[in-house]
């Protein structure tokens, strides 16, 4: 009765896995199952046959396991069995089969591993400078003049080259449903590929251990158009026009009372370093490591005491009133 | 002639010369803590080692749940970021280093010596000081919570996540110095069970009649002696960094962060095949016992036990396979790693035919040796699949990896040690644990272990990444982590199960005969729990199980027919005493090592000067403690060195004064009646002694004079 239990909980606990993990696609932004772009496909194409093959090897010994037990159980206690003390036609049999299939998913393996290595090259490619911080994410795109944080924009149907490199720690960035992940590590440059095979957002982020807020490192890979792309290129390498009046203008003085001018870079205005550059905020969907949806009520909870929101974040709590705060956000809703 | 752990006689205590280095006076008592505070006696040790590891099981599993109850729901709000991330630092560096490592010392201790046919380990005060600096170093670590905050930085401590910039608190100084002292004790003690091992076999046993727990604990030593020190350099690099600004691992001025991963999984990989050998070690003797047929493969078990501990030092960089290292060296560890699979799977056969056409007895050992076979598989599946190192580049740093290694060190390391557990309790403490519990303890393990761990393939798959506090519901895993939660309770429950079992073992006190379950090996010839000196006469052996080749013929067709006298060894209840030539019912004549203090004082020294190094740093560089810390170690090494492995007995005394003046004391004190107790002993029987076979545990002043050079 206990066997039966026991088989029936890996069953169903099987059965349901791959019933979720068939019909689940929705719910799951993150699910390497479900590769959206050519990168994450190849991963997942050659992983496909090797779960099938594990698959057969975990039903052939489970079931072994399981005949023995209950075929050989002992009936009395006079039984003596057949002492064998190895056989080693059988033995050099199990040590052979093993490695041939071992060979076999071996050279998949290597073909595999050139061909994610190779880097993209050729007149579509887009290149993008991926910096890790704690805890958000940096995408410089050389020759395009923009800088944007935690949301990747894309061209969709097109190789984007990353180029990675750390400002601090080690991160990893791992957007699952268009590539595998790639170290971040400060001092080194990582080169991957990824692409999109339709426009959408993908979500993605950090899965190196990073620090306190290590979980609340999300990133977004935003894919357009072809012609999207190109007006998205054009909108965010403008310089920010700046408000003179009124509560946004006012915001904008306390922009640089209040130091933020210090650590953000507003393009035009201020040349700050430390945090993620804000001039075009309002074209992001998220802000703080992919941890918070902008709107004006996160940025009211986020701008009263950041390091409450997010563990260990570097921009401190400035003591704002909420009448500064209106203010300021008045003045990054003018950051479009 | 009494042995030196009985109460000795007033007699004798007025006879005794004081002459040790006079630090303390020799400790004698036979009972109570004090006793087992100063014990150098291989099976006490070896029961502090459990009885402790399992304390540490405790924390790291209440650790565990709390982890899980974190994630059991989305935006969970039971531990912080900052709690959360000590906690699970903390929860894998206790099951690494103080759970399954020390439970398997536990059996490396008590067992193996039995398994070999020795009365101690080659070096008893060494074995106590490796299990004082354990604890010390156990205790060191936990202090952490108390004084300012846990280590967080995960138990792979990458930097510079660890460095003085990003981690500028004590709990990486912690956990850098808690390690230290936790090598040197795994060190130590893959030294003393090494040269056990090599020298201290029975008369008769080769390496390939060798007990296969014990080979498996040879190939582990092995594998500790080489690892640790890999570990060693890096923590030292890394306490380099931290205390005195240098900046081996500081990108900005020129060091290099890749290189701690290297030397941490260089270490790290082998450390994993230290885990998880001893466990098959115990499966492999669990399974013939209980299937009444010996180990399918023998040989095949013992050199794929050598092959994965040689494989195991070519596959760390499959730990790295999203650094970036190119591929070449990816292909490289790609094909090393999955050919690690191939000797695996062949014990994973091996076992499976031991069972085949058996006469199985589904007791609770066997049931966890059956689990462990079923479950470890899965484990090395996935294995498999990490090794396709493209798509590892999607699982790596997810809960599927989360989910592998406990298939391989909770499925595979802490099965196996269950069933070790139930199969030697008996041996141990000559009292039975109840079965219909055992099985009751068995079955909720399992469905427990399954759900908690089954669900984080799926989990992993899914993108859930490893090591964070909290998740989004936007990401869809809340199903199958609360599922994962329910199991982490579940096992909780059996822990509970188990010891409850324990208690009532105690409490009832159903007493075990010297071999319950019919075993093969040298271990079960002997009363239930062993005498201190363990074996009356050393066995010789003729064969492998050769406890059972007492017991049974092959008849023609190959099937076992119990010898009509068997040579049953000493541990029936009616087997008369044997015919001692010292005609002692008590000791047998056999000298055994006396119980000291130095262990215990020279490791006590580590902590102090770790606490030293973690407050010299923010003590404006002011070392002092770490001096005093040294001094204390020293001064026990020194007196430990002066001190005799065993104190002299009443016969020696006289050849001490005959010998006095010219011969330096403390060895003719260890020497002369160990000397003689072997030379009669192999005598009578005329064995043939295997590998320098030495029925004398005594170990010649710490590693001082070697017994040799006592001869008078």
């Amino acid at each position: 009765m206990a066997r039966a239990g026991r088989l029936r909980v890996l069953w169903t606990t099987a059965a349901a896995g791959l019933l979720l993990v068939a019909c689940g696609n929705q719910e799951l932004p993150q699910n390497t199952l479900d590769p959206e772009g050519p990168v994450a496909r190849k991963l997942d194409n050659l992983i496909d046959p090797v779960f099938v093959v594990a698959g057969l090897v975990f039903v052939l010994v489970q079931g072994l396991v399981l005949y023995s037990a209950l075929r050989f159980r002992r009936r009395s206690d006079d039984e003596a069995p057949r002492q064998v003390h190895g056989n080693a036609k059988l033995e050099l049999g199990w040590t052979v089969a093993p490695a041939l299939i071992l060979l076999v998913v071996s050279v998949a393996t290597v073909g595999t591993i050139a061909d994610i290595n190779r880097r993209a090259e050729g007149a579509d490619v887009v290149n993008v400078n991926v910096i890790g911080h704690q805890w958000w994410w940096e995408f410089e795109y050389p020759g395009r003049g923009v800088v944007t944080a935690n949301e990747l924009h894309i061209p969709a149907g097109r190789p984007v080259a990353l180029k990675l490199t750390s400002e601090d720690v080690i991160h990893s960035f791992w957007p699952p449903k268009l590539a595998g992940k790639l170290d971040v590590i400060p001092g080194r440059e990582n080169f991957m590929t990824v692409e999109a095979d339709e426009p959408g957002t993908y979500f993605g982020q950090c899965a190196e251990f990073c620090g306190l807020s290590h979980a609340d490192m999300g990133l977004r890979v935003v894919a357009h158009t072809s012609g999207d792309f190109d007006e998205w290129v054009r909108t965010n390498a403008a310089p920010a026009e700046r408000p003179n009046e009124g509560e946004a203008g006012e915001g904008a003085a306390l922009f640089r009372q209040k130091g933020c001018a210090s650590c953000h870079t507003v393009n035009g205005y201020s040349a700050g370093e430390l945090g993620p550059d804000l001039t075009h905020l309002q074209q992001r969907k998220v802000f703080a490591g992919a941890a918070f949806e902008l709107n004006e009520q996160n940025l009211r909870v986020w701008l009263r005491d950041p390091p409450e929101e997010k563990p260990g974040s570097l921009m401190p709590n400035l003591e704002l009133s909420e009448d500064e705060i209106t203010k300021l956000i008045a003045y990054l809703e003018t950051l479009k | 002639m009494t042995t030196v752990l009985e109460p000795p006689t007033p007699d004798v205590l007025a006879t005794t010369p004081v002459e040790d280095a006079g630090l303390m006076r020799r400790p004698t008592e036979p009972q109570g803590v004090w006793s087992w505070i100063t014990t150098v006696d291989h099976k006490r040790i070896g029961i502090l080692y459990g009885v402790t590891a399992f304390i540490f099981f405790l924390a790291g599993g209440i650790e565990a749940l709390l982890l899980r109850l974190q994630l059991a729901k989305p935006n969970g709000t039971v531990l912080g970021a900052e709690a959360y991330n000590e906690v699970f630092t903390m929860h894998g560096t206790t099951m690494v280093f103080l759970v399954v490592m020390p439970l398997s010392a536990a059996f490396f201790n008590y067992m193996m010596p039995l398994q070999i046919g020795a009365r101690d380990v080659a070096f008893p005060r060494l074995n106590a000081f490796s299990y004082w600096a354990f604890l010390f170093g156990g205790l060191f670590l936990y202090s952490s919570f108390l004084l300012g905050g846990a280590p967080d930085g995960g138990w792979f401590g990458y930097a510079p996540n660890t460095s003085i910039v990003f981690s500028p608190g004590h709990g990486i100084d912690f956990w850098v110095y808690g390690l230290q002292i936790l090598g040197i004790a795994s060190t130590v003690s893959a030294v003393n069970f090494i040269v056990t091992m090599l020298n201290m076999r029975a008369p008769g046993m080769t390496l390939m009649r060798m007990p296969i727990f014990s080979w498996m604990t040879l190939i582990s030593s092995f594998l500790i002696l080489f690892a640790m020190p890999v570990i060693t350099v890096a923590l030292f690099l890394l306490s380099f960094d931290r205390n005195f600004g240098a900046n081996f691992f500081n990108p900005a001025a020129g060091g290099d962060p890749v290189l701690w991963q290297h030397l941490f999984w260089i270490f790290g990989h082998p450390e994993v095949y230290i885990l998880i050998l001893p466990a098959m070690g115990m499966v492999s003797e669990v399974l013939p016992v209980f299937s009444r047929k010996p180990l399918f493969g023998y040989p095949v078990m013992v050199f794929s036990g050598i092959a994965i501990g040689f494989m195991g030092w070519g596959v760390w960089v499959h730990h790295m396979f999203a650094v970036g290292l190119g591929p070449v060296a990816v292909s490289a560890f790609s094909l090393s790693t999955m050919f690690i699979a191939v000797p695996t799977g062949v014990k994973i056969f091996n076992w499976i035919a031991t069972t085949w056409k058996g006469s199985l007895k589904l007791t609770t050992p066997m049931l966890f040796a059956m689990g462990f076979i079923a479950m470890f598989t899965i484990g090395g599946l996935s294995g498999v699949t990490h090794a396709v190192s493209p798509h590892d580049r999607q699982q790596t740093d997810t809960y599927y990896v989360v989910a592998h290694f406990h298939y391989v060190l909770f499925g595979g390391a802490l099965f196996g040690i269950m069933a070790g557990i139930y199969y030697w309790w008996p041996k141990v403490f000559g009292t039975m644990l109840d079965e219909r519990l055992g099985k009751l303890n068995f079955w909720t393990w399992f469905v427990g272990f399954n759900l908690a761990f089954g669900p984080m393939h799926l989990l992993g798959l899914q993108g859930m990444p490893r090591r964070i506090y909290t998740y989004d519901e936007s990401l869809g895993l809340d199903f199958w982590n609360m599922v994962s939660t329910v199991g982490a309770f579940t096992i909780a429950f059996s822990v509970l199960v188990f010891m409850y079992n324990i208690w009532r073992s105690h409490k009832r006190k159903v007493k075990a005969p010297a071999d319950p379950w019919d075993a093969r090996t040298l271990e079960w010839s002997i009363p239930s729990p062993p005498p201190h000196y363990n074996f009356a006469e050393i066995p010789t052996v003729h064969a492998l199980d050769e406890f059972w080749h007492r017991k049974y013929t092959e008849d023609d067709d190959g099937r076992p027919v119990r010898v009509a006298d068997p040579q049953g060894g000493e541990g029936g209840d009616d087997d008369p005493d044997h015919d001692d030539e010292h005609h002692d019912d008590e000791g047998h004549g056999i000298h055994m090592p006396s119980p000291s203090y130095y262990p215990l004082v020279a490791a006590f020294g580590l902590p102090v000067m770790a606490y030293g190094m973690v407050y010299g740093r923010s003590s404006g560089q002011s070392y002092v403690v770490v001096v005093l810390g040294a001094v204390i170690l020293l001064a026990g090494l020194f007196a430990w060195a002066m001190e005799p492995s065993a104190e002299p007995e009443e016969h020696d005394h006289e050849m001490i004064e005959a010998h006095s003046g010219e011969e330096p004391v403390l060895v003719a004190a260890g020497g002369p009646a160990a000397l003689e107790d072997g030379g009669q002993e192999s005598g009578e029987k005329g064995g043939q002694p295997a590998g320098g076979a030495s029925e004398d545990p005594t170990d010649g002043g710490g590693g001082g004079p070697a017994p040799e050079g006592s001869g008078p």
